[in-house]
């Protein structure tokens, strides 16, 4: 049966166990940090194909970062022939119910709203979760929409703007739009150092 | 006792949900439907089968006062494990089960296991103890999260059976009490036919 309790015996099988564990975790860690970078990056890829037009570049490897309200957002340029055809802005906004929501927004270059997509939320299963069905009308509602336009108001019809929400999850929904606000900003601020750059 | 029957003992007599009322937090926090029941509940076997076998075959080393301490490090590394290798090479599972895995580690059930039976009985008879506690487990969660969908979401194993929108509580926290006390009355009733 079990060894004897002595202070030596629980230090040194402790200190075995932890050692054994660490060394799995250790190793397993190195075998699949590949893999799993592959398989995020695969996916950011997937989310750009969404929401840009058609592009020959490789976005994900000219990636730039701005600033927009003190929020960071990652820039994917897609190019087409050298010239932008769009930029997909990784944006993200913490006021959704269940925390971070994580979006790509697909732009074309006059700041017309592509398509959008989610890379992570974490919002109620069955209400707040449809934000992920790429086919549903709220998701849908927002392309062709240009932020500049005065026509549309970035919010949701109970806030006196020009979107519906998903019934039964107006902080999600709301928290939706505030990312695509947020991508927004940063669109902005990507022309204007873009300018720079080329002046 | 025969390894078949450590097996079914676990399904119904022993069962993890109804019977020995364990493991709750994912059973109530996971079953929103049917597919994230069994996805949890099929995590949970796999963790359960390996961390038992594990804790039977080093059980006489470890001695009794850390045991606790040691079969938590055990655990939780075999959950990291799984997180690490599903990330790496089924991400699109994870991407649906990857908020549940990390709440395999404080599943009474596994630790449960290892304390009242993997670290007194033989390497493969731990191992048909956690399959069947596991497969008992995996069961009661698919069926509460298919009673859950269908009441609150209209739906069975993500398809929709006709539009609108279905009872919403069943899908939210109060939903899944109310199911999972009527379940266990009705799993009761009929076991003590």
């Amino acid at each position: 049966m079990a060894r004897e309790s002595t202070f030596t015996n629980m230090v040194v099988t402790l200190f075995a166990v932890c050692l054994v564990a660490a060394a799995v975790l250790g190793g397993l860690y190195a075998l699949t940090k590949e893999p799993i970078e592959a398989a995020q990056t695969a996916k950011i890829n997937a989310a750009i194909g969404g929401v840009v037009p058609e592009f020959d570049n490789a976005p994900s490897a000219e990636k730039f970062t701005v600033e927009a309200n003190g929020k960071q957002a990652t820039v994917y340029p897609a190019k087409k022939g050298g010239e932008v055809v769009g930029y997909a802005i990784e944006a993200s906004s913490s006021a959704g119910f269940g925390g971070n929501i994580t979006l790509m927004v697909g732009f074309k270059p006059d700041g017309t709203i592509v398509n959008t997509s989610v890379i992570s939320h974490a919002e109620t299963p069955g209400l707040g979760a449809k934000i992920s069905e790429s086919e549903s009308h709220f998701v849908t509602q927002f392309q062709g929409a240009n932020p500049a336009d005065p026509s549309f108001k970035f919010a949701v019809k109970k806030d006196g703007g020009s979107f519906d929400a998903i019934t039964a999850s107006t902080i999600t929904s709301r928290a939706y739009i505030d990312v695509l606000n947020n991508a927004y900003n940063a669109f902005l601020n990507i022309n204007k150092s873009g300018e720079a750059q080329q002046n | 006792m025969s390894k078949l029957s450590l097996i079914t003992k676990g399904l119904i007599k022993d069962n993890p949900t109804f019977v020995l009322v364990l493991g709750m937090c994912p059973t109530l926090g996971t079953t929103t439907s049917a597919i994230n029941g069994l996805g949890m509940g099929l995590a949970t076997t796999f963790v359960l089968v390996l961390s038992n076998m594990l804790i039977s075959a080093v059980a006489s080393l470890i001695p009794s006062k850390v045991k606790i301490p040691c079969y938590i490090v055990i655990i939780a590394s075999l959950v990291t494990v799984l997180q690490f290798v599903m990330q790496a090479y089924v991400p699109a599972l994870y991407e649906t089960l990857g908020l549940f895995i990390p709440l395999i580690v404080v599943n009474c059930i596994v630790l449960g296991r290892a304390e009242a039976y993997a670290c007194k009985n033989s390497v493969i008879d731990s191992a048909c103890d956690g399959l069947g506690i596991g497969l008992g487990f995996s069961l009661s969660l698919t069926v509460i999260g298919f009673v859950r969908e269908l009441l609150g979401g209209l739906s069975i194993f993500g398809n929709k059976l006709c539009d609108g929108d279905g009872m919403l509580a069943f899908v939210l926290a109060p939903g899944a009490f109310l199911v999972l006390g009527y379940l266990m009355m009705l799993f009761n009733k009929a076991k003590a036919k």
